[in-house]
């Protein structure tokens, strides 16, 4: 074990003699992870004891867990001891000083997605005095949001301003110790979001994070709390962009949705993780999990997401339809280029009567990315009348790439419905040629193509993200044709 | 305005063309015929630039440029068509979407202003009125869950909102029914004019009625083996291929 507690000791006593909110020059924990550290986390951030006895109990449980080996994908064993599990705001002395320091090629990356210019900086990791990691960006129009009486505030702040909802609602949908993942980020998770929309309330705006991985040699653990009580409606959306590095960084998030009678919660994420590079060095690898309960009647719960980036992605935002009538939804494109390898889909649990739920994936794969849509659809005994319709389509671009499918069915009810239909196309030469042959050029061609053969997704996408979506798309894709 | 000398061509390792000299001045229709496996629709496909297949001889010329220099876009753009035999779907892409930013890539080329949506539509509407299409069509993803017959029109709306200087249709005339094939010819026959030229490269005889062609070619084992006129595709009709091959050798 690397693990030195005498170390975490004399930073937490120094972090105390400096006071926790004013310190923000050396306010980053040493790599290693073991009680200590887990316990230095929530006293940093001045948790509750039942907040501190959860993650103790989250991390003991993790320490009897292995690391899932199911997913269709590889990499390196993971050193847990070798992350440092806390990092707060502040200026990395190797950071580049300005963008003039940053690589070309990432900058027109960006100029090509739109981003503006003081955005540039900060994704590329120049040393701004806004460049965040674990802790939780200021939340804009709070005052706007509090009208309404919308709670959405970082996952700290709702700790010490809302103990009782956190108390209340943490873990009950992704339990501590639902999967390996799932409970290192009990343990350890530094901060989140949190959203509470009271009864009855739609949320006047939409609301939106970005997730952003800064400093080096750093684990994200955020964690994400949503609840819409009953009648209320919420669209949140996550964008999800980190600088780029050498090493693998691990990226491990639980997102937990809660909707009451008639709430209807949506969920989009955009997530362009740095991916590695065209030789498959570096990258993030992010195992995510993502679950959303419906917990009263009629109400729905619809993921969206459009994952183009990290060098593994392992994700499955999943529904548990418990009252009757209760909708789930997924909407995904998943594209992998160069090395990528992404193992995403679904879950949909039908417990409640005349429960629906709809599955549309939709995975690209160029260069040697592997792509798998794995999907689970379980219909219990209890949910008379449950419909499903899943809906995967893959395509592969180039003859290097490959696309899995595996779809898991689990029907107890004589009662439910479900439907599945898959298609595997080549990008085609056959569509490229047309097109190129109709005088449009093969960049033109692909971008329309790809985004033809993903509009069913976008369709979900909030207005402008569909817009950064789409270019996304285009320059996670570029030059892989032609 | 086309001139093809001594054209060879390999696919997958096997060689299709064997020496093809054709040569297609503006203004004129010619019919290219013969069987199956014959090389006609690999001269099709080699004209418009597919990369699958390989030229391993000759030179092409297309309004005095080297036309096997050019990449396929370019050569569209330079006034080159190709009706295909088998047009793809493309799920999700809107049909006007596509052929509007052809048209657009055309005139950028030529240096010419893009036609903007409201303007396009105008145009579309009208050519589709021509060719007897319904309005559903412009909602409609590229090719998706279009019937042969439906595919077929299609190609040849595009040809005539790009109005190209050499038109290759590909077996535009199979899998359609005589009153489609009426309209189809129709509109072959509206872009004919002293500038343009249309290659049609058909199994029958039938559409030769509707579109009359100036010169009629007979192409076997990768060569133009007999060239005439309008009555060489009747006397095919009447004889058979074979008796073309025959002919050669005796």
């Amino acid at each position: 074990m690397a693990s030195k507690p005498s170390d975490v000791e004399a930073l937490i006593g120094q972090k105390y003699r400096h006071g926790f909110v004013t310190d923000i020059e050396s306010d980053s924990l040493p790599p290693g992870l073991n009680e200590d550290v887990v316990a230095a986390i929530s006293r940093k951030k001045n948790e509750p004891q039942f907040l501190l006895d959860w993650r103790l109990k989250a991390y003991r449980h993790w320490q009897t867990m292995l690391e899932p080996t199911w997913a269709h994908v590889h990499y390196k064993p993971i050193d847990y001891q070798d992350i440092s599990y806390y990092s707060a705001p502040r200026a990395p002395a190797n950071a580049p000083k300005s963008l003039d320091e940053v690589d070309p090629k990432l900058l027109a990356t960006y100029a090509k997605l739109g981003i503006p210019l003081h955005e540039r900086a900060r994704l590329a990791g120049v040393a701004v005095d806004a460049v965040f990691d674990s802790v939780s960006v200021a939340t804009t129009f709070k005052d706007k949001l509090a009208k309404a009486g919308v709670i959405f505030c970082s996952f700290s702040d709702a700790v010490h301003a809302h103990p009782e909802l956190i108390e209340q609602y943490l873990g009950t949908v992704v339990p501590a110790g639902d999967n390996f993942f799932a409970a290192l980020n009990s343990a350890v998770f530094s901060d989140g979001s949190f959203v509470y929309v009271p009864r009855g309330v739609r949320c006047p705006m939409e609301l939106s994070t970005y997730f952003r991985i800064n400093a080096a040699k750093t684990g994200q653990f955020e964690r994400t709390l949503v609840i819409a009580a009953e009648g209320a409606t919420v669209s949140y959306l996550e964008g999800c962009t980190a600088p780029m590095r050498d090493e693998n960084q691990l990226h491990a998030a639980v997102v937990e949705l809660v909707a009451l009678d008639d709430a209807t919660i949506k969920y989009s994420t955009v997530q362009n993780w740095y991916p590695g590079d065209e030789n498959g060095i570096g990258g993030i690898y992010n195992f995510v999990t993502k679950r959303g309960e419906c917990r009263g009647r009629n109400a729905k719960i619809s993921w969206t997401q459009v994952e183009t980036g990290s060098a593994i992605t392992w994700k499955y935002p999943s529904c548990v339809l418990k009252g009757d009538g209760s909708v789930g939804e997924f909407y995904s494109v998943a594209v992998a280029n160069h090395y990528q390898q992404a193992d995403t889909g679904t879950k949909m649990i039908h417990l409640g009567r005349n429960t629906k739920s709809t599955i549309v994936s939709k995975g690209i794969s160029a260069g040697r990315a592997e792509n798998t849509y794995r999907g689970q659809v379980k219909i219990l005994p209890s949910a008379d009348g449950a419909r499903n319709f899943t809906q995967c389509d893959s395509l592969l671009m180039g003859g290097r790439c490959a696309a899995h499918t595996f779809p898991y069915m689990e029907v107890k009810n004589p009662t439910a419905t479900v439907e599945h239909e898959a298609s595997t196309s080549k990008i085609g030469e056959d569509q490229l040629f047309y097109c190129l042959q109709r005088g449009i050029s093969a960049e033109d061609a692909v971008n329309m193509i790809v985004s033809g053969f993903c509009k069913v997704v976008f369709k979900e996408l909030p207005m402008e993200f569909a817009v950064e979506a789409q270019n996304l798309l285009s320059v996670s894709l570029e030059g892989c044709v032609g | 305005m086309l001139k093809i000398e001594n054209l060879s061509a390999r696919v997958a390792g096997k060689d299709i063309l064997n020496g093809i000299d054709l040569s297609i001045d503006a203004g004129e229709v010619h019919a290219i015929m013969g069987p199956n496996g014959s090389g006609k629709s690999t001269l099709a496909q080699v004209l418009a630039g597919r990369e699958d297949y390989e030229v391993t001889g000759g030179r092409i010329s297309f309004d005095g440029q080297d036309l096997l220099a050019m990449k396929p876009e370019v050569r569209a753009r330079a006034g080159l068509f190709l009706g295909f035999q088998y047009p793809v779907e493309i799920p999700g892409v809107n049909n006007v979407y596509l052929l509007k930013a052809a048209l657009n890539a055309k005139r950028k080329a030529a240096n010419l202003p893009e036609v903007d949506a409201y303007e396009f539509l105008a145009l579309i509407k009208q050519k589709m009125k021509f060719m007897e299409m319904s309005e559903g069509f412009l909602t409609r993803g590229v090719n998706e869950g279009f019937s042969g017959g439906e595919k077929k029109r299609n190609e040849i709306l595009q040809m005539l909102v790009l109005e190209p200087k050499l038109a290759i249709l590909d077996e535009t005339d199979s899998g359609l029914d005589i009153d489609a094939l009426k309209i189809v010819a129709k509109g072959v026959n509206s872009l004919r004019d002293a500038k343009r030229a249309v290659v049609l490269v058909t199994h029958y005889q039938r559409l030769l009625d509707y579109i009359v062609p100036d010169r009629v070619h007979v192409l076997s084992g990768g060569r133009i083996l007999k060239s005439g006129d309008k009555s060489l595709a009747l006397e095919l009709e009447r004889r058979g291929y074979d008796w073309v091959k025959e002919s050669r050798v005796a």
